[in-house]
């Protein structure tokens, strides 16, 4: 969207510094510096050993897929509590060479840290100027404020516009300071959130956390010519991104998180987007042979299609996407959070508002109907496994065989009442046992509740629930999130099983690339809502780091 | 933690204590041990205890069905059913036109149940598409709809046209009174039937038959193909979509099921009672019965059918052998009253503040 209601505001100056800058000369101080940071979550290592160096006028970009720690970095940096109520973190941090205690965004504040969300954090009804100057407003003392103390001065509205104006003007908006944000384009919004934390007189270190990911490509380059202008004043500028062209074309230093460790910190000269990609997803990968199958699936035998299919689920949108699956095959699906991967098998089973063509084996499926989309032999494993995956208080059984009873009249028994049909326990009791021994269920009996499950075990409830149905395709979401690394092994292990076993054709939504590349046959790459290109669980890293980042590749693998 | 604790629970056994605490709960407790005082009480000021249990089982058997309305609602997650009196009210429409032609004995009960039932099903209909918008906030609504329905049948029991001399106002000769007899039809036709005595205790067996045959019912429907898809409704609404239920059928049909419950609840009522009460006497029925449900141990995600037996006998033997005793020890002040009224609205009160966890 290049922005229709304020065409010409732009001022056409900065328009030159949209070229890459050429070798700055940094000075040798620091702003910020970290030292040796280690945090954990419940004993989960997310950021192991990382040092990191932001210079004044730096632009610091800081590369990594999800996962890789990079909000945790940030929100350390920010003091925000979610570290402190975790039991805090080890390491220092230093500003200007002195080590500082940050335990509250307003302390980072106070210390001339400032922070663009990802989210904008504004208020529609107010002004730019009163968006700006809120909770920092300049005021007059007048008669009533003398007598009833501070709170009630008079605001003054023309140095507070001057200020404004001053802040909008350091990142090149030539913007009425007096406008509404309410009428403003998103990707106005996104600057005035910048001019607030400019505005706070001593800021050095601003945090950009994903700001481009709401923008439309022409704002986004917008956004990055502002990150310039403020850089050449002094602020340091940390820039947490996934898109790497746009790292190539702002950035001094890149630091690529991988696993919570600092991978590398390159400069833009001496690197390309390829290497950069490469890091971010290289791993060795160990990916064990798997069994083989009578014959293999091929584009000749399709057992579902999707076209410009289309699905509204909120931050997970699906624009349009077309796919095509083979019969027999384990499909992955990979992608970056937001790109619209989860939405897509939501969207199929009727979860979320859908439209385009599914169709499965030649007949085209009703659409926003989850009745439907089961009594097509297909089944979904949630990736929000207890707020849609299971009944948390109910027994495994009833989590595991309620599906069938409902949509495959499974697990009834006719009464002596004509037309009257109850639950058979022992049908279920019988069944349950198996399955809990075929899973390997860790629990005390089928009528354990679940909520008492390890995480590892309710998604293998979860599982043995879908697995009922006696699916022809199984829709995976997230199989291995917030599952000890046992526990993940033997969720793929299974999934494997299923497939090769019973046939199944599964489609695997995952935002580990690894574990992906460990079972898939295929895996589609998902930007933007659609895919971005299909590759095999063998194309190199650096293919994979591109295609997440959604740059298209010359070639693409079948 | 964890296995601090267990290294506790191996130490001394409190296992089994344990469990039972966890199953019956920290308000049923209490109250179980306060209506065990009661009983100790009785004893010792030597009153009767044949006569305060006959009145206890009555009164179980006369608010069952009502505590069992709440069943439906509370298993979909509409939660309590505080719009009953408009059940109540449909039951006791079936009960006057029964009246109207002089119906008695078990004809005249069922007929007017079997009056009241389609009135039942269509109100309850008609409610359960108004809680439908006003989805999560079901309760209030309910409440109101109860005090809205309860008045405007006042000017209903005025203008109906029922001509039964013995139901309508001597002076006038229009509009229903405000008490019915039902001596002449089939006041205590339940309570009496196959009724006997045990050590000085009478026995309403037909009444007890009668709320144990629904509460046997409900606990079959509970294990339906709708049942499961109703408990699924109110355990997890996402769980039941994604299972293909339609969670919007499911609670529309549980409204109604309580509806119809309540309605035939109103009438087991009046025959026990020996009276049909018009007006406003349907005002209040929804509180002792959502009560009850409570303190049976029934949560607004949770509620099962031996909650709710448990809640009637526990409820209703308090409130039948509070009176009673408070008013034999202390001598003249009507402090049972106020007990009532603090333990129904108390418990209501409680329950529903309750921060569930999950």
């Amino acid at each position: 969207m290049s922005s229709p209601v304020f065409p010409s505001l732009w001022r056409p100056l900065w328009r030159h510094n949209y070229l890459p800058r050429g070798v700055l000369q940094l000075p040798e101080s620091t702003v910020l510096e970290l030292k040796n940071i280690t945090k954990s979550y419940f004993g989960v290592t997310v950021l192991k050993g990382i040092n990191l160096s932001v210079k004044p006028g730096e632009i610091h970009a800081i590369v990594g897929e999800n996962g890789a720690g990079k909000s945790t970095l940030m929100n350390l940096i920010f003091g925000m509590p979610v570290i402190h109520e975790t039991g805090g973190f080890e390491g220092d941090i230093l500003m200007d060479g002195q080590p500082v205690k940050i335990s509250s965004p307003r302390q980072a504040m106070e210390l001339g840290i400032g922070m663009v969300h990802q989210e904008f954090m504004l208020i529609p009804g107010f002004t730019i100027t009163e968006n700006i100057k809120l909770n920092r407003e300049i005021t007059k003392p007048n008669l009533a404020s003398k007598v009833l103390g501070s709170g009630l001065e008079t605001l003054d509205f023309p140095a507070m516009r001057k200020d404004s104006r001053q802040a909008l003007e350091k990142l090149g908006l030539a913007i009425d300071e007096s406008t509404f944000v309410s009428r403003l384009p998103v990707g106005y919004m996104q600057f005035v959130e910048i001019a607030r934390e400019i505005d706070k007189k001593n800021a050095r270190l601003i945090v950009f956390d994903e700001p481009t990911a709401v923008l439309a490509e022409s704002e986004a380059d917008q956004l990055i010519a502002a990150m310039k202008r403020l850089a050449e004043q002094g602020i340091a500028i940390l820039f947490i991104t996934h898109r790497l062209d746009e790292v190539m074309a702002c950035s001094d230093t890149i630091s690529i998180l991988r696993d919570g460790e600092l991978v590398k910190t390159l400069t833009r000269n001496e690197t390309s987007v390829g290497e950069i990609a490469e890091l971010m997803v290289g791993r060795k990968l160990e990916r064990s042979p798997l069994p083989g199958r009578a014959t293999e699936p091929s584009d000749e035998d399709l057992i579902l299609e999707l076209k410009d299919f289309r699905v509204e689920m909120p931050g997970e949108r699906v624009r349009g996407l077309n796919l095509k699956v083979r019969r027999g095959e384990i499909l992955g699906i990979g992608g970056l959070a937001g790109q619209g991967k989860v939405g897509i098998a939501n969207g199929v089973m009727g979860l979320y508002p859908a439209s385009g063509h599914v169709i499965k084996d030649g007949v085209e499926l009703r659409l926003n109907d989850p009745k439907a989309a089961l009594e097509a032999k297909m089944a979904f494993v949630s990736e929000d496994r207890r707020g849609v995956g299971l009944l948390l208080d109910e027994s495994i059984a009833v989590n595991i065989v309620l599906t069938s009873i409902e949509t495959q009249n499974k697990f009834l028994r006719w009464t002596i009442l004509p037309g009257v049909r109850l639950l058979d326990q022992k049908a279920v009791h019988d069944y349950t046992l198996k399955i809990i021994k075929d899973l390997d269920i860790r629990c005390t009996g089928p009528n354990q509740p679940v909520r008492r499950l390890s995480g590892g075990n309710q998604q293998k409830v979860c599982l043995a629930r879908a697995f009922s149905l006696h699916p022809e395709i199984l829709w995976v979401s997230e199989p291995t999130r917030g599952i000890d690394i046992g526990a993940k092994q033997l969720v793929l292990d299974l999934l494997v099983q299923f497939n090769r076993k019973y046939g199944m054709t599964i489609i695997m939504t995952s935002s580990e690339l690894n574990e992906l590349r460990r079972i898939c046959d295929r895996i589609a790459l998902v930007y933007k809502g659609k895919v971005a290109g299909i590759l095999k669980p063998d194309a190199s890293d650096r293919d994979f780091g591109l295609m997440i980042a959604g740059k298209q590749l010359a070639k693409e693998v079948g | 933690m964890e296995l601090k604790g267990r290294k506790i629970k191996s130490l001394f056994n409190f296992d089994h204590l344990k469990t039972f605490y966890e199953k019956f709960g920290l308000p049923r407790l209490i109250i179980s041990c306060f209506l065990l005082g009661l009983f100790l009480l009785a004893f010792i000021m030597k009153m009767d205890l044949a006569i305060l249990i006959s009145n206890s089982l009555e009164r179980i058997g006369m608010n069952g069905l009502l505590v069992l309305a709440m069943l439906p609602t509370l298993v979909t997650g509409v939660g309590l059913n505080f719009g009953l009196p408009l059940g109540f009210i449909c039951g006791l429409v079936g009960g006057v036109i029964s009246m109207e032609f002089n119906l008695t004995g078990f004809t005249g009960f069922f007929t007017a149940i079997l009056c009241s039932l389609p009135l039942a099903a269509l109100t309850g209909y008609l409610y359960a598409a108004l809680l439908e918008r006003v989805r999560g906030q079901e309760m209030m609504v309910g409440t109101y709809v109860g005090f809205a329905v309860v008045a405007g049948m006042c000017i209903f029991w005025l203008m109906a046209p029922f001509k039964n001399p013995a139901m309508i106002f001597a002076i006038g000769g229009k509009g229903l009174r405000t008490t019915l007899t039902l001596n002449e039809h089939y006041a205590k036709i339940l309570n009496n039937f196959l009724a006997f005595k045990l050590f000085g205790v009478t026995i309403p067996t037909g009444l007890l038959l009668f709320f144990a045959l629904f509460c046997w019912l409900a606990y079959l429907f509970l294990r339906t193909r709708t049942g499961m898809a109703m408990l699924a409704t109110g355990a997890n609404p996402m769980y039941a979509t994604s299972s293909g239920i339609n969670i919007r059928k499911m609670r529309y049909t549980s409204v109604i099921l309580s509806n119809i419950l309540a309605a035939i609840g109103a009438l087991v009522y009046e025959q026990s009672y020996g009276f049909i009460q018009l007006y406003t006497a349907p005002l209040y029925m929804a509180f002792p019965a959502v009560a009850a449900a409570l303190i049976g141990g029934a949560t607004l995600k949770r509620a099962t059918v031996g909650h709710i037996i448990i809640g009637t006998i526990l409820f209703q033997t308090l409130l039948t052998i509070a009176l009673p005793v408070t008013q034999t020890v202390l001598q003249g002040t009507d402090i049972s009253e106020i007990a009532r009224m603090i333990i129904s609205n108390g418990m209501i009160l409680y329950a529903l503040t309750r921060n569930e966890r999950g």
